[in-house]
């Protein structure tokens, strides 16, 4: 498919930012919505809108079923083995939350071990801190070797009888590294533990299959998947999701409510308490629809170019440093992560927007990261299906007008 | 307009290492860090007679973070705390763009050079971390 067709359906892309055409670089964050996506959103409360689950009405029913079908559509597009696996959140933060409070607080107990990888997210790290000190059991992380990659002597050495969780990113969002989670995931089985992957960063760019993996849990969010923000997902292992309590407790969420007691609705309805965001869960089906019409073969090879053709350019500036750019496996995803020597990322962001050219500069929700970098803050270009060519040639060019205008070349 | 606030003397004030360090005896130390953006300051205090004596900082941080944390510095030194407060108002204002009056800032010295931050909402937190810091760390004097 070629590019043109892309920026069609994103009008978004071919608008001005500081009077130049936006190259919007800052997909890792949250990417642009086509507008099939903004419609199916409008379009359900255009005409679907009601309180689904509550009303015995029509148009009640048919709110219902947009919910339920996406949630359909969900679980089919992560291969989940059923429906009731899928479980709607507001983004993947909220989800790894459930999984921490509602699974961790109730299954971790002082001696055991909770696994991180040292590149995770904060929304992958912190619940899992306050689970350590409410139950006091022991966070361990695996850190990585020279190329960015999870070290394999850590991996061999820290994943033990009691390891009771692995809580690991598929993808990276500084380094845009993939990591096995197929052969992690057998590892922590093998010991007797679980594994909660964060798919934030893969689920948008490659295709993944929970029972592939043989994940525990899957978080991710819709708004870095064409979808609108507030939608979100968690998927879980049947089993341990009906073992679990339920995390927020309420409306829609109960069987039976007397004074003093409460039980609970099957699941998904168990952990999805309120009303939810079902014109999100409306524009997540929309996004899966567009994903699967340009096909992840495709999304995956545009990615891949774009990134090669940025790291080769950038590369090529002696004053540019890049992290995670060496791995030899083929695993890089869409991800660039750069400094400019002598120039705090934050103004070499600065100095790109004034170029039309959108990245993000800072920590990236991942300061522990960081810090085994040794960095304070690095700059990153990530990338999307839509991007083209041209839009990492502007990348260069304003990475390049940089150190002149900081008065260092 | 990336000229305007990438000037030479920004970038002068954002790599001296004159008023970088510590002091001998400080009165006050006290931390400011930006979370969003992990620009982070300390600045040291001595403070006797009910004027800023000394003052010194240290900090990692982007340009506009470190040169306004210098020229700041430099700015206090000798200043009673009193004029020390209201500076740091004054500055606070200038780049919420609420200062109308371009003679009033003359006694912001160079630091009024960073007036055109106030039409980059963006960077905004980084000039003002500084001042912010300073106004805590007077707070009870
Ligand atoms: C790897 C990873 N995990 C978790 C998150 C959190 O996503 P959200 O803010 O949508 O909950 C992000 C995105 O910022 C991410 O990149
Ligand atoms: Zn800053």
């Amino acid at each position: 498919m070629p590019d043109k067709n892309f920026l069609n359906d994103f009008p978004i892309l071919q608008s001005k930012m500081n009077g130049h055409q936006i190259a919007y670089l800052d997909n890792g964050a949250t990417t642009q919505k086509p507008e099939s996506v903004v419609r199916a959103g409008c379009g359900y409360y255009g005409s679907c809108n009601a309180n689904p689950h509550r009303g015995v009405y029509e148009l009640s029913v048919r709110s219902t079923k947009v919910y339920e079908d996406a949630r359909k559509k969900i679980a089919a597009f992560i291969n989940s083995p059923g429906i009731s696996e899928v479980i709607f959140t507001k983004n993947a933060t909220e989800s790894l939350n459930l999984v921490a409070y509602s699974y961790g607080l109730h299954n971790l107990n002082a001696g055991d071990e909770i696994l991180l990888t040292i590149s995770e997210h904060h929304s992958n790290l912190v619940p899992w801190q306050q689970v350590a000190k409410a139950t006091g059991a022991e966070l361990k992380y695996i850190y990585l070797a020279p190329d960015g990659n999870l070290s394999e002597k850590d991996i061999e050495e820290k994943i033990t009888g009691k390891t009771k969780i692995l809580a690991v990113t598929q993808v990276s969002n500084v380094l845009g590294l993939k990591n096995d989670v197929k052969t992690l995931a057998a590892k922590v089985h093998n010991a007797g533990g679980i594994v909660a992957v964060d798919g934030s960063q893969s689920v948008p760019h490659i295709p993944v299959d929970v029972q592939d993996l043989d994940a525990d849990f899957l978080a991710f969010s819709g708004h870095k998947m064409l979808a609108p923000m507030g939608i979100g997902v968690l998927y879980g292992r049947k089993k341990i999701l009906e073992e679990m309590p339920p995390f927020l407790t309420g409306g829609d969420m109960i069987e039976y409510v007397t004074e003093q007691d409460t039980t609970f609705a099957e699941l998904p309805q168990k952990f999805e308490a309120g009303t939810q965001n079902v014109g999100g869960a409306a524009g997540l089906s929309a996004a899966t629809d567009y994903l699967l019409k340009v096909g992840f073969d495709e999304i995956e090879k545009i990615e891949k170019d774009l990134t090669q053709y940025a790291i080769a350019e950038l590369k090529k500036l002696p004053y540019v440093e890049l992290y995670g750019c060496d791995s030899e496996r083929d695993n890089k995803i869409g991800i660039v992560t750069f400094n400019v020597k002598d120039v705090h990322p934050h103004d070499v962001a600065t100095i790109l927007d004034s170029e039309g050219v959108a990245i993000r500069a800072g920590h990236h929700c991942a300061q522990p990261l960081m810090k085994f970098l040794g960095q304070n803050a690095t700059c990153r270009a990530s990338f999307y299906f839509y991007n083209t060519p041209g839009d990492v040639e502007r990348l260069v060019a304003a990475v390049q007008k940089v150190r002149k205008v900081m008065h260092l070349a | 307009m990336l000229e305007d606030i990438y000037t030479e003397l920004i970038a002068e004030h954002s790599q001296s290492k004159e008023n970088r360090g510590n002091l001998k005896n400080p009165t006050i130390s006290e931390r400011g860090h930006n979370p969003s953006c992990g620009d982070e300051i300390t600045i040291e205090l001595e403070i006797a007679d009910g004027k800023i004596k000394n003052a010194a900082f240290n900090g990692v941080g982007c340009a506009i973070s470190q040169a306004s944390t210098d020229m700041m510095i430099e700015l206090m030194k000798g200043k009673p705390v009193d004029e020390a407060k209201r500076l740091a108002k004054l500055f606070v204002s200038m780049i919420k763009g609420e200062v109308t009056d371009d003679s009033e800032l003359e006694d912001l010295d160079e630091a009024a050079a960073l007036k055109n931050i106030s039409t980059m909402p963006a960077r905004v937190k980084c000039a003002t971390l500084a001042w912010h810091t300073l106004d805590t760390a007077l707070q009870h004097r």
